[in-house]
């Protein structure tokens, strides 16, 4: 079961690049479309429909080792959901049909590298695959050709390859020590105690490449400028989901169930966990426009993230999956409505567009949701999760960390009302021309995106049972 | 020994001199050298194999690629260079200052731990590590091939148009 997530994106974008026309034309869509709805489907369902799957034949031809446990269903779930509201998006938003399929070919070059790097058992191939979906995003991003979307992309670049040397090097430290670099092995090598310092030093420089990866403060140069500057579907694609599995998700897997972390690591993690939390909120503060404080929350976001890994509790764990899946919800439904708007508007400057909640109902609805849910407001998904998180640190005694977490939610709180005033209610004479109507697509992919976050909020206590069984 | 570390300085040395040098072509010489200097630490290591893959690939064709990309571009003028090269390195002066300073207090005062590991001797040979044992990194880099495709397409091809 497992291997096909991997081959079928692949087999697909073969199929596209074969020298038939017709492929080229509308039909490209609505096989992504369909293969990442099996892909949504398919991971939701897993427990219902394994029993009935043959097993493997795939591994008659190839020695894939992967495993598909809990936390990689919930990330091929997500994965699945933020490709295909990127993908509707990009339909919506790019200008020719040559861009439309170019990015259809590089979206599944990507998620074949995500799902991927999912369901791996080996840290070397964790790291191939993280380059392919890091590849493949230096290409989306500079798919828009202006000079501030390739300052992003050289950017981005930069700072991903020291990124890949630190973790090279933590590879061979771990080749040194473990001999065998699978997570099992890895874990042997814990267990038995076998050259502590060299282990150390290789756990401390995949942790820095991670945390350059995952844009955590003080290696989050990159985030605003990748963001803001590339195209609107990719910056769904990049802000909702790949910076998050190349970065955040390896973090909570290699930090969560392989490395076996020292109390001072533990503290380093938390350290950097909270200060992303507080300085990228204190940043977003002076942005003025809509797509860069929307990255800075981001920044903001995963550090909750990294903070609940730090604290190492099973709750805490928990807290810290399924924040990942609600901030890769409705930080996608952020970045849609700013699609929306610059589709509308032509901009997403702040000072330029005032009081446009008439003209977008819809937008200005949806993005209520995503903004309240993100500063985690009651009942909305984004609330459980930080409420778990917090919870956590409480009772593992980090009463300050759990201070942090709780107050800066007032500041991100501050911060997005002042979006959703200025941009949405706030009573204006200006009239801005319209460069054309939202198209449905759009609509359909705010409604669908604001729709999980309400319904993960008020169904919360049913998927906490879930998951509850899974990990507690 | 010796030799080793006379080796590891002409690396850094090759490898500052090709992000510094101001034409394009002597960088791409700097780069071939770096890549030339590394296969010989490898060789001396005892991998061979990467040490010929190092020298054919980085140091041989990529070389050739480059130059031939750098035969399309201008050359620019005496006067700009000099100037560039005054404001290049204006902004570097500090850096091999601190380089040394904190190379000398790391010696001094840095305890380094015993990290000498014996070397994994592996039974396998390179070749059928490669191609038998990690078929899943093969596969990836059949994708980075795909995505450094499209990206030429997107980034060149499309440009004239």
């Amino acid at each position: 079961m497992a291997s096909v997530f991997i081959l079928a994106p692949f087999l697909l974008l073969i199929i596209l690049n074969l020298p038939f026309k017709f492929l080229r034309r509308g039909i490209a869509f609505w096989l992504a479309a369909g293969l990442l709805l099996i892909q949504i489907l398919s991971s939701a369902l897993h427990q219902r429909i394994a029993a009935h799957i043959p097993p493997d034949l795939l591994r008659l031809f190839f020695s894939f080792k992967l495993s598909l446990d809990t936390l990689a269903l919930v990330m091929l779930f997500t994965i699945g959901i933020v490709a295909l509201v990127a993908l509707l998006v990009a339909r919506a938003t790019m200008a020719t049909e040559r861009h439309k399929f170019n990015f259809i070919n590089l979206l599944l070059i990507s998620l074949t590298g995500m799902n991927t790097t999912v369901l791996v058992t080996d840290l070397f191939s964790l790291y191939v695959f993280i380059e392919v979906t890091a590849l493949s995003v230096f290409v989306l991003m500079a798919i828009e050709k202006n000079k501030f979307a390739i300052e992003g992309t050289f950017k981005y670049l930069i700072l991903s390859m020291i990124a890949s040397i630190f973790m090279l090097t933590a590879l061979a430290f771990f080749l040194l020590s473990c001999r065998d670099i699978s997570f099992s092995g890895i874990q042997a090598a814990f267990s038995a105690h076998s050259n502590v310092a060299l282990l150390n030093v290789a756990v401390m420089l995949f942790l820095c490449g991670l945390f350059i990866k995952s844009g955590a403060v003080p290696f989050h140069g990159w985030v605003p400028d990748a963001y803001s500057e590339a195209q609107a579907a990719v910056s769904v694609l990049l802000a909702g989901i790949i910076t998050k599995v190349a970065g955040v998700y390896v973090l909570l897997r290699l930090f969560g169930t392989v490395f076996v972390v020292s109390a001072n690591l533990q503290n380093v993690i938390m350290f950097v966990g909270a200060a992303s939390i507080v300085l990228a909120a204190l940043a977003a503060f002076r942005q003025g426009d809509m797509k860069r404080m929307l990255a800075y929350s981001s920044i903001s976001q995963v550090g909750y993230i990294i903070l609940a890994l730090g604290c190492g509790t099973p709750l805490a764990y928990l807290g810290a999956v399924w924040h990942f899946f609600n901030h890769a919800i409705f930080k996608s439904l952020l970045f849609v409505n700013s699609a929306s708007l610059q589709k509308k508007f032509g901009s997403t400057d702040m000072a330029i567009i005032t009081g446009m909640g008439s003209q977008l109902p819809v937008t200005s609805a949806t993005s209520l949701v995503g903004l309240l849910s993100t500063a985690g407001i009651p009942p909305l998904s984004g609330f459980w999760s930080k409420l778990l998180i917090i919870i956590a640190l409480f009772s593992a005694g980090k009463i300050a960390y759990a201070a942090v977490a709780l107050l800066t939610g007032v500041l991100t709180l501050a911060y997005f009302l002042f979006l959703e005033r200025n941009v949405f209610f706030m009573r204006t004479d200006m009239t801005l021309e319209s460069k054309g109507g939202v198209p449905l697509s759009i609509k359909l992919c705010e409604v669908l995106l604001a729709a999980i976050t309400i319904a993960v909020g008020l169904g919360f206590p049913f998927i906490l049972k879930i998951l509850h069984y899974t990990w507690l | 020994m010796a030799l080793n570390l006379i080796l590891l300085f002409g690396l850094v040395l090759a490898a500052v001199w090709t992000v510094m040098t101001i034409r394009l072509i002597r960088a791409v010489v700097g780069l071939a050298l770096t890549s030339a200097i590394l296969a010989v630490i490898m060789y001396r290591l005892n991998s061979p194999l990467a040490a010929v893959f190092e020298l054919s690939v980085c140091s041989g064709l990529i070389s050739v690629i480059f130059i031939t990309t750098v035969s399309f571009t201008q050359r620019i003028s005496k006067e700009r260079l000099l100037v560039r090269r005054r404001e290049r390195l204006a902004k570097f002066w500090l850096l091999p200052i601190i380089l040394v300073t904190a190379g000398l207090f790391l010696m001094q005062h840095l305890k380094i731990p015993d990290f000498v590991v014996s070397a994994p001797s592996y039974s396998q040979d390179v070749r059928e590590v490669i191609w038998n044992l990690r078929h899943l990194d093969l596969f990836g880099q059949i994708l980075v091939l795909f995505a450094g495709i499209f990206g030429v397409v997107i980034l060149f091809k499309e440009q004239d148009k």
